[in-house]
């Protein structure tokens, strides 16, 4: 075998080696895997805008084009001055209290009475119904876009942190309590961390629900920002500019997820990287 | 039923011994399951002493409440003549299913016991480093519990436990969960590791084999409810070659003895 094998080597110099690389190729690199789903993607969408599907419906390249024109003209970077600041503000905010909250109820049973029945509620209902209910008493200004964010993000981390603080490992309990961990040991050094799969998976499900809630409240409640950019092309039938504007923010909201991702990885599960 | 000494040997006189943990009276019921019923029990210090029986008989109950993570519902347990309710430095646990932090590296895992109790981090982690040499894993310092087998996994617990210095280690069937190999490796090595830690070990396990082959003294339990039924001291000399005791005749007499003892209590 070994023989064998250096002969070949001998032979073909790097040759085998080199056609070896080619062999495993493309297939096993993921970069290239997901540019060639985007290229996939871009080619079906260009393809149907030029059956057209619809009227209402540009091709993947006009879109670009007009994406690239609402950078140039500065429409887009206002636009989003002013849907990033409730958007921030409202996930940041739930973030903080949802984790906070979620991990309340699930230490302690009164918090949990209290609190995790309206959540639940909260999570099943269809909150967009309460935006108008939000305008009516907080107006149109940045406090009722950043709570109809929240209203759409904190139930869901708040739940997903309860739930995940209620399934903590209990063998690492008690292993934690016979070397003599503290309360707050316990929570900082066991429970956290075991939760914190479960609880980075609400953080993603809560920021992709806040930015829906931001959309809606600039759809619904006062026309600015992105909301604003989106009704006003689609007033003048500016197809491609309104299509450009629905992907960046799509992909805004896909690369914030992605962000977290890799914060999840690298603060608290190292033993998840390259994995 | 009353509980008998029985030396396999030429000494047959019990001599007073020094016991580092003491258990009197010791009651424990699930509902209306009766787990342990009035145990009186010495453990000899720097001796390994086997807690043996069928499931059923209490043992792991038994061992919980030494380390002070299950309350008794009478009866006291006493480590160097204090009276002890909840678990303290000088007892560490060694868990059947291993409770290694899977986001933390071997060393952290192993240095975690000191980092409770806020020991500075290069101190902990020279101790750590050092008994994970002694078990046997130096150069895995830096893997994750997931990238180890069973049995390199359970000796990460082991080096948690022997880091913190405890006098005394409990063991709750620690080799339950590891495959064959690796047990009878792993159990050669704890061999070794006895002579030269001089701790008291108190070891929970229904294997009759594994029990014979490691203990200094074995404490057969009876189920239903948990009473000690035999106290066996088997007389194997362990110096020398480990590979050698699994053909001593002390040590197969002695297993035989003790199924013939135990051989009632299974359907």
């Amino acid at each position: 075998m070994a023989t064998i094998v250096r002969t070949e080597s001998e032979a073909g110099g790097l040759a085998p080696f080199a056609g070896g690389h080619a062999a495993r190729g493309w297939r096993d690199q993921p970069v290239m895997l997901r540019l060639l789903s985007v290229v996939l993607f871009a080619a079906i969408w260009e393809i149907a805008g030029r059956i057209p599907v619809s009227f209402a419906f540009p091709t993947f390249f006009d879109t670009m084009v007009a994406f690239f024109g609402l950078l140039a003209d500065g429409s887009m970077a206002k636009a989003y001055l002013s849907t990033l600041q409730p958007l921030v503000l409202g996930v940041v905010l739930s973030a903080f209290l949802g984790v906070g909250l979620g991990t309340l109820c699930g230490l302690w049973r009164t918090g949990e009475w209290l609190l995790i029945p309206m959540f639940i509620v909260l999570q099943a209902a269809p909150v967009a119904a309460f935006i108008p209910m939000v305008t009516f008493i907080y107006g149109i200004g940045m406090t009722a876009k950043t709570l109809a964010v929240m209203i759409l993000a904190l139930p869901v981390i708040v739940l997903n942190t309860y739930k995940a603080v209620r399934n903590v490992n209990e063998s690492l309990l008690v292993m934690c309590r016979s070397f003599l961990g503290t309360r707050w040991q316990t929570v900082a050094k066991i429970i956290l961390p075991d939760a914190s799969p479960v609880i980075f998976a609400g953080l993603r499900l809560g920021v992709a629900a806040g930015f829906v809630g931001v959309v809606l409240a600039e759809l619904l409640i006062t026309p600015t920002g992105i909301g604003d950019l989106i009704t006003f092309h689609r007033s003048r039938a500016d197809y491609a500019e309104m299509y450009a504007t629905i992907g960046s923010i799509i992909a805004l909201s896909t690369l914030t997820l992605v962000f977290l991702q890799w914060v999840e990885v690298r603060v608290f599960r190292p033993e998840k990287r390259g994995a | 039923m009353r509980a008998s000494v029985v030396r396999n040997g030429p000494t047959s006189v019990i001599e007073p011994i020094d016991s580092i943990v003491k258990v009197r009276g010791i009651s424990k019921a699930y509902g209306n399951v009766e787990a342990l019923r009035g145990i009186d029990l010495d453990f000899p210090r720097g001796k390994l002493t086997s807690l043996l029986g069928p499931s059923g008989c209490g043992k792991t109950t038994l061992l919980k409440i030494i380390a002070g993570l299950i309350d008794a519902d009478a009866g006291t347990v006493a480590v160097e003549g204090k009276t002890v309710t909840r678990p303290g430095p000088e007892r560490a646990f060694v868990f059947q299913d291993f409770a290694l932090m899977p986001w933390a590296t071997v060393i952290r895992n192993v240095a975690f016991g000191l980092e409770l109790r806020g020991t500075r981090k290069a101190e902990r982690e020279d101790i750590a480093r050092h008994y994970i040499a002694e078990v046997g894993l130096a150069s895995f310092e830096d893997k994750y519990p997931h990238e180890l087998s069973g049995g390199m996994r359970q000796r990460v617990g082991l080096a948690r436990a022997l880091s913190v210095k405890a006098d005394v280690l409990l063991l709750d069937e620690p080799f339950s969960a590891v495959d064959e190999q690796n047990r009878r490796k792993f159990q050669e090595d704890l061999i070794r590791l006895r002579t030269n830690q001089n701790k008291t070990f108190i070891f929970v396990t229904h294997s009759i084999e594994e029990a014979v082959y490691i203990s200094d003294r074995i404490v057969l339990l009876s189920p239903r409810p948990g009473r000690i039924s035999q106290i066996i001291e088997p007389d194997i000399d362990r110096s020398g070659d480990p590979e050698r005791i699994h053909r001593d005749k002390h040590y197969l007499d002695t297993v035989d003895e003790i199924w013939r003892g135990l051989k009632r209590y299974v359907e």
